[in-house]
């Protein structure tokens, strides 16, 4: 089961609609323990950081997100569900946020054009991803962003796109994946970039059951 | 690099869409939903679903229409037509809409924008103007806004250029700009009209009324400096498909979205 976390983003169904379209089983949710025990999470966004992580504190899970991410759960953020996931945002003045990548969420300058950038951009994979399975690299995926996360450390950055400047369009470490893109909203290619995270929903799910099956053999012997 | 848009709009009335549409020989041609999934099918950057519909009980037809094609297609959708308030806003973004379009309501109660940019986001908030040329012959070009009540256009002897600026400061994310000169002219947009609002907005601009050809369209996003081209007609009937439209962009050096 993924819980997709609901904290009164606008585009939530959206996002919903489409990881039921690739065959998600999931549940809508703030609650933390539904969510602590969810074999995937995802965190959608539209809207201002500052807003999203009053919204998560509220609910208590500011402290929930990053503790599921260390224990391990495939995460799935999303635009400004990727956004939260860095240290500090100047949006509306600095403040922090879940600080589990590290780096800033910066505006973009009005050097780079038109802010936001709304439209469909490419998608340059800086690194080999089981995310990307089955699609091109520099595919085209549809953002709405005034702001992107701009990291000091390239091991988390697993995709780029140029606007003006070159920004991490998406983050992977360890269990996480997060887009700057709305997969839910790019067509045939973030289909089949949500499709994949299911199936590393799955794949790990698996192996956790694999695991307390070890376990358990191990504890009867 | 950002890519430029290409955008069918469909005129809907009472959940059925209105113009003809001659190529699909193969599907209910009517059906908004299956229209929209050819269009996605073929490459369209966004869907623009129009609401001629008269009536509020008839509107319900139209969240519905919405929230089917919201369930089969993963590309933007924007509503407009008939939105006054920001209930209404809410219902087609509830149903499955991004972003809403509003003209008329917008011009007589601007605050609607801000009121809409503010509870749902600017990128949920198009403002779409309609705009008709009025300067005298070899005058510098002047448009003012034109709108519609009870089915009747009126001048306001506004300025649209100015109304545009407004409309981006109080909060719409992006400018329809229809010229009403060139609207089933096919005669091509009004390129004049699109540079001039391109040079005082800084939000996304697109040019809709007048495409009777793909030359039109891409002028439209080269000369007008638009960032999307909206038409309706010239795929409704069939004059060319949405593929062509973004292969002769992309042949004449213009980024475009590749399936």
């Amino acid at each position: 089961m993924i819980a997709v976390i609901d904290y009164g983003a606008g585009n939530l169904r959206s996002a919903v609609r489409a990881l039921q379209h690739v065959g998600a089983d999931l549940v809508v949710t703030d609650d933390p323990a539904l969510i602590t025990g969810a074999a995937g999470v995802v965190l959608p966004g539209v809207g201002a950081t500052r807003d999203t992580m009053q919204e998560l504190e509220r609910r208590g899970l500011a402290t929930i997100i990053p503790q599921i991410i260390a224990a391990g759960t495939p995460f799935l953020g999303i635009c400004v569900g990727m956004q939260v996931l860095a240290q500090t945002s100047e949006e509306w003045s600095d403040h922090a946020c879940l600080g589990v990548a590290p780096g800033a969420v910066r505006r973009f300058p009005a050097e780079v054009g038109k802010v936001p950038q709304i439209g469909w951009n490419q998608v340059c994979f800086t690194t080999e991803h089981p995310i990307f399975a089955g699609i091109p690299n520099g595919a085209d995926f549809y953002f709405v962003h005034s702001f992107y996360v701009d990291t000091p450390d390239e091991r988390y950055v697993a995709g780029r796109t140029e606007y003006g400047l070159s920004f991490p369009s998406v983050l992977a470490f360890g269990s996480v994946v997060a887009t700057q893109f709305h997969p839910e909203k790019s067509g045939r290619w973030g289909l089949a970039l949500l499709r994949n995270f299911v199936r590393l929903v799955a794949a790990h799910d698996a192996g956790n059951g694999e695991r307390l099956a070890e376990t358990a053999a191990a504890k009867a012997s | 690099m950002l890519t430029r848009r290409i955008i069918p709009c469909l005129d809907v009335k009472n959940g059925r869409v209105v113009k003809g549409v001659t190529f699909v020989n193969h599907l209910d041609a009517g059906d908004p939903v299956a229209l929209a999934e050819l269009y996605d099918r073929e490459g369209a950057d966004e869907l623009v679903f129009y609401d001629i519909t008269a009536s509020s009980d008839e509107r319900a037809i139209m969240a519905d229409v919405v929230e089917r094609t919201a369930a089969q297609v993963f590309i933007p959708l924007t509503v407009g037509g008939g939105i006054r308030t920001v209930e209404d806003m809410y219902r087609m973004l509830r149903a499955g809409a991004d972003k809403v379009s509003i003209n008329t309501a917008a011009f007589y109660n601007p605050q609607l924008i801000a009121d809409g940019a503010q509870r749902f986001g600017s990128q949920c908030i198009v403002l779409s103007i309609d705009a008709r040329r009025v300067n005298e012959a070899g005058a510098p070009p002047r448009w003012e806004v034109f709108t519609h009540t009870g089915g009747a256009g009126r001048a306001t002897a506004t300025d649209a250029v100015e109304w545009a600026r407004q409309g981006a400061e109080l909060g719409a994310g992006e400018i329809v700009i229809n010229s009403i000169d060139a609207d089933g002219t096919r005669a091509g947009y009004d390129l004049e009209l699109l540079q001039a609002v391109a040079d005082v907005v800084g939000v996304p601009v697109i040019a809709s009324g007048g495409a009777g050809s793909l030359q039109h369209m891409l002028e439209a996003v080269t000369i007008g400096r638009a960032d999307a081209a909206l038409a309706a007609s010239i795929f409704h009937f069939g004059t060319h498909s949405i593929g062509e439209a973004k292969t002769f962009f992309a042949d004449h050096g213009v980024p475009i979205r590749k399936l």
